[in-house]
């Protein structure tokens, strides 16, 4: 990443076009998948809201004279080895999901972007050590460096959400300074410095709104992968615990009755699939206003 | 080349002290008694004080850790807590299956996405080109193990075509071997294959639209001329990078489909070690995952070279 960012300096400094939101968001409705993804997105969250109103029945509500039943008109999605409804699971289940997907990706966020701001603009001693840190962190397979860090903090989903963070915070660390690095070269910081403003406002007040567009690209397609990867957290047992409902741990009590209940695996599935699928969508999207090659 | 090896495999040294110290500290952060998990719930104090001097958990911590990295220069890499062997007795005996799956799903993930990626630029805007990037977007948004589910579902429980699950050794038996094999390779290698083709399209969009393109149409050169020797040599330099990220993707998603399939791999092996808390062996599995990438990342660098000799290989840092 930062390696096509310091060898062509020009290209990276017209990839932010001052241009108002509303010109931006006219662009992107444009692109008609894009919305429709932003629209799914935005539907999900709103269920997930809502989940004691849409559910028909309470998620954790059992019935032993109708457990492991077939979709019908009852139970839409059939229920699970507890006679608990799947529809009302999966309704509940988004929230786990859009929480892990949103709090882990503002977390990584939170802790990348400072720390990548103050290795770019200060460079020295204290950019290699981080550098050299964000390079070995980056160098295991992401999901693997989740696990162990899930494994270290224990289940439960708010410390999935910290595993996540932690495995996503160095792209954009990484990312951060190699915006600052071509950021701190232009006039608008000399003449920030000129008229004698600090350090301090020129990191927050100058570099960091300028320099903030690919963090937003990266981070909203990187909610695709918090989802998933606490999906798998959870499928593993090391996400959200029972009886909480969560798309993944839902798939994970589903294995063992495979062949009985095949229901009780596909549902929680297609309810990920169509999550990640509303977010990669709509992040293409915003990708697309922001990259200068597609304009 | 050889210098710029050298010069390569010395930069690894800060990164892998630096991926040595990370995992030392998560592993240590993990609350218990390394002792008393060996020994189990009910051994005596007297055992334990024993066992504790003889791990050197005693020691103070750098102590430990210094101990451990030694070790692990000499390729001992501790003992599990489980069975008491070699940790690195187990990993060699792991990474095989877990090196054929990975490039078994590396196979089916390029010879899917190549030719697609290929297609989808070419005939950009066409009904090929949107099916093709809907297939992929598609592709990237099913969690593998859901995917893993579904399969063993389809091919196994109903249709019996295939092994739910189990392994069998190539040299054993290479027919069950390779049947044990398809449904697992083919859950890495569709999502790889979405990754690849996506990135392999916009880099030969771009590149189609060059000059040095159009001249070759202008000579009266054939499409498939074009396509391969002008635009696809120099559209593929982007797809190595991505595809020497997907083989850390690779093993990461070894983990959760080696766990569906019971593939006994490094990524089983990963998630039982944490089950049962055997640490040494966690260690050791995330040690040499971060090894294979940071080899695998060089190995990149040095097909950049080969594939486009303007890159100079001055080793500078990334």
């Amino acid at each position: 990443m930062s390696l096509t960012v310091e060898a062509f300096p020009g290209l990276r400094q017209r990839t932010a076009p001052r241009r108002g939101i509303r010109h931006l968001a006219v662009r992107f409705a444009r692109n008609r998948l894009a919305l429709l993804g932003f629209a799914v997105f935005c539907a999900i969250v709103l269920v997930a809201v809502m989940a004691p109103w849409v559910a028909p029945f309470p998620p954790a509500k059992t019935d032993f004279t109708a457990y492991l039943e077939p979709p019908g008109p009852r139970h839409l999605l059939g229920t699970d080895e507890l006679g608990r409804d799947v529809f009302s699971r999966v309704i509940f289940g988004s929230r786990a999901s859009l929480e892990a997907g949103l709090i882990a990706v503002g977390l990584a966020i939170g802790a990348g972007v400072p720390l990548g701001l103050v290795a770019g603009f200060y460079r020295g001693p204290l950019d290699d050590v981080l550098m050299r840190l964000t390079d070995a962190m980056l160098s295991f397979p992401q999901l693997i460096l989740a696990l162990a860090v899930a494994a270290v903090l224990g289940p439960g989903l708010a410390k999935a959400m910290i595993a996540i963070a932690v495995v996503l915070m160095p792209i954009f660390m990484r990312l951060m300074r190699a915006q600052v690095l071509t950021e701190r070269e232009r006039e608008y910081v000399d003449a920030a410095r000129a008229l004698g403003a600090a350090d301090r406002r020129i990191i927050w007040r100058h570099l960091l709104p300028n320099s903030l567009a690919p963090i937003v690209v990266q981070g909203s397609l990187n909610v695709a992968t918090a989802i998933i990867t606490e999906a798998t957290l959870s499928f593993l047992g090391l996400g959200t615990q029972p009886p909480t409902p969560s798309w993944g741990s839902m798939l994970n009590a589903a294995q063992q009755y495979l062949t009985q209940a095949p229901w009780l695996s596909f549902w929680p599935g297609v309810a990920i699939a169509v999550a990640v699928f509303s977010v990669n969508v709509a992040g293409d999207g915003i990708r697309e206003i922001w990259d200068p090659r597609t304009r | 080349m050889t210098r710029f090896l050298a010069r390569r495999l010395l930069q690894m040294i800060p990164v892998l002290f630096f991926v040595s110290v990370i995992i030392f500290t998560l592993i240590n952060l993990i609350p218990g008694d390394a002792a008393r998990l060996f020994l189990g719930e009910e051994a005596s104090p007297d055992a334990l004080l024993a066992l504790r001097h003889e791990l050197g958990l005693d020691r103070p911590l750098y102590v430990q850790y210094l101990r451990w990295i030694v070790g692990m220069a000499r390729g001992d890499f501790g003992r599990s807590f489980k069975d008491n062997r070699p940790v690195f007795t187990t990993l060699m005996q792991k990474l095989p299956v877990t090196g054929e799956l990975t490039a078994a799903s590396l196979v089916i993930a390029w010879s899917l996405a190549i030719p697609a990626g290929i297609l989808a630029a070419w005939r950009q805007r066409t009904a090929a080109d949107y099916g093709v990037s809907a297939a992929a977007l598609v592709g990237l948004s099913i969690p593998n193990f859901w995917l893993g589910i579904m399969l063993i579902y389809l091919f196994a429980v109903n249709l019996h075509w295939l092994p739910a699950s189990g392994f069998t050794p190539f040299a054993e038996a290479p027919g069950r071997n390779l049947r044990a094999l398809v449904m697992p390779a083919a859950v890495l290698g569709l999502f790889s294959a979405a990754v690849v083709m996506r990135q392999l399209r916009s880099s030969m969009v771009e590149v189609l639209a060059a000059d040095f393109v159009r001249t070759a149409k202008a000579k009266g050169l054939g499409d498939r001329i074009v396509v391969v020797r002008h635009a696809l040599r120099n559209a593929v330099i982007p797809v190595v990078t991505v595809m020497g990220i997907q083989v850390g993707i690779l093993l990461g998603g070894a983990v959760i489909t080696e766990t569906i399939f019971a593939v006994p791999g490094l990524g089983q092996l990963a998630v039982n070690s944490i089950y049962t808390r055997d640490f040494p062996m966690l260690e050791g599995v995330v040690m040499m995952s971060a090894l294979a990438i940071l080899v695998i990342n060089l190995a990149v660098d040095v097909i950049y070279s080969l594939i486009d000799p303007r890159i100079k290989l001055a080793g500078g840092r990334p």
